[in-house]
């Protein structure tokens, strides 16, 4: 009989198909895991709702519970109980060991232009704060541009949502 | 949820995905390489909103959500008309996305305090990822507000935001051919 830790275990394996340093657990996408009767329930949130790895993330946890011996129900959250600053400490330093800045703190009143060209946030390179905001969006939702002035190196930033 | 709730949900979806379809357009062409960037992720941004939006109404009348966005006649698709042109031109494009953006805003406010748990749920996740498009919005407002060509296609364009949502433009019925075009020419139920 599969246990909630093994899905746990098993989730934590599992890569964000995007950013694939960093898996769907350290994201803090996987809200709620419930075991009953063989059939395991996974509650997850999508970052951006636009964000094309959502169906490989659904698809992937399915797989892997099935190869647990149990079957999946992916329920699928759109609400706003996800944020970055669930993503857990260890997913930060593994996305700053490969050059994405983390996200700075979810603010009550939500992101403003002056706080996003303010120089606080620090670039995954050299650490200076000396950084200037190039782009709001970038590669992905998920992401925008920043230029370190110091180093000079452009860097990408995880929005804050 | 209740029928005011339903229409306002598909009214609210179709203008998304309308204009993503708009926005889509600017990819490759865009006159500075950073608004490439920027409208091909707030195009892709106002699809994903769509999407879930369409997936709440889906469920409450039994259809799917590729269904109620690509199955419709042109003239059944409740948005606004001021998302239904095609622009060639940055002054209008800018225009539009403030005026929507401004617009759209108020509406997820409202959507927000809905008793409907699901609903205040995901419009506030919709306002979440909005903020960014609001931001952009307004940095390009700043930066054009002084320009003849801007304000005078703000004022070509404000008047659309209040006009009926049963009309739609001949440019809607151009769009729908090609954003139905694949889907129309494969049997019902391909998967891909």
């Amino acid at each position: 009989m599969v246990t909630a830790e093994q899905v746990w275990a098993a989730l934590a394996e599992i890569p964000d198909p995007e950013i694939p340093v960093i898996s769907v657990v350290d994201l803090g996408v996987i809200r709620d895991v419930g075991v009953e009767n063989g059939t395991v329930r996974v509650d997850f949130t999508p970052t951006f709702l636009g964000c094309p790895a959502l169906e490989v993330m659904r698809d992937t946890m399915a797989e892997r519970i099935r190869a647990l011996g149990a079957e999946p129900v992916i329920n699928v959250r759109t609400d706003d109980s996800w944020s970055t600053d669930r993503i857990t400490p260890e997913g930060r330093e593994k996305l700053r060991e490969s050059g994405f800045a983390p996200p700075s703190p979810r603010a009550a009143s939500g992101p403003t232009l002056v706080q996003l060209q303010s120089t606080a946030s620090r670039c995954p390179y050299c650490g200076s704060t000396d950084t200037r905001l190039e782009n709001i969006f970038g590669p992905t939702p998920c992401r925008s541009l920043r230029y370190c002035v110091n180093c000079r190196q452009p860097f990408e930033q995880f929005k804050t949502i | 949820m209740n029928e005011q709730d339903t229409r306002s949900l598909l009214e609210i979806a179709d203008d998304e995905l309308i204009l993503g379809w708009r926005d889509s357009e600017w990819t490759g062409i865009a006159p500075l390489l950073e608004e490439d960037v920027a409208f091909s992720s707030i195009a892709q941004n106002e699809i994903g909103h769509a999407r879930a939006l369409y997936e709440l109404v889906a469920r409450e009348q039994g259809t799917t959500a590729d269904e109620l966005a690509f199955d419709r006649a042109p003239d059944e698709y409740r948005c606004s008309t001021l998302v239904e042109r095609r622009f060639l031109d940055w002054e209008k494009t800018i225009a539009r996305h403030y005026l929507y953006e401004e617009a759209d805003a108020k509406r997820l406010e409202e959507l927000k305090q809905s008793g409907d748990a699901e609903v205040a749920g995901l419009a506030a996740k919709i306002d979440r990822e909005e903020a960014y498009h609001r931001i952009h919005a307004q940095m390009w407002f700043d930066r054009l507000k002084d320009e003849p060509r801007f304000t005078a296609a703000l004022d070509e364009l404000r008047p659309l935001l209040d006009a009926g949502r049963e009309e739609h433009s001949a440019e809607l019925a151009e769009l729908w051919e090609e954003m139905t075009m694949v889907r129309r020419s494969q049997p019902a139920g391909t998967r891909w």
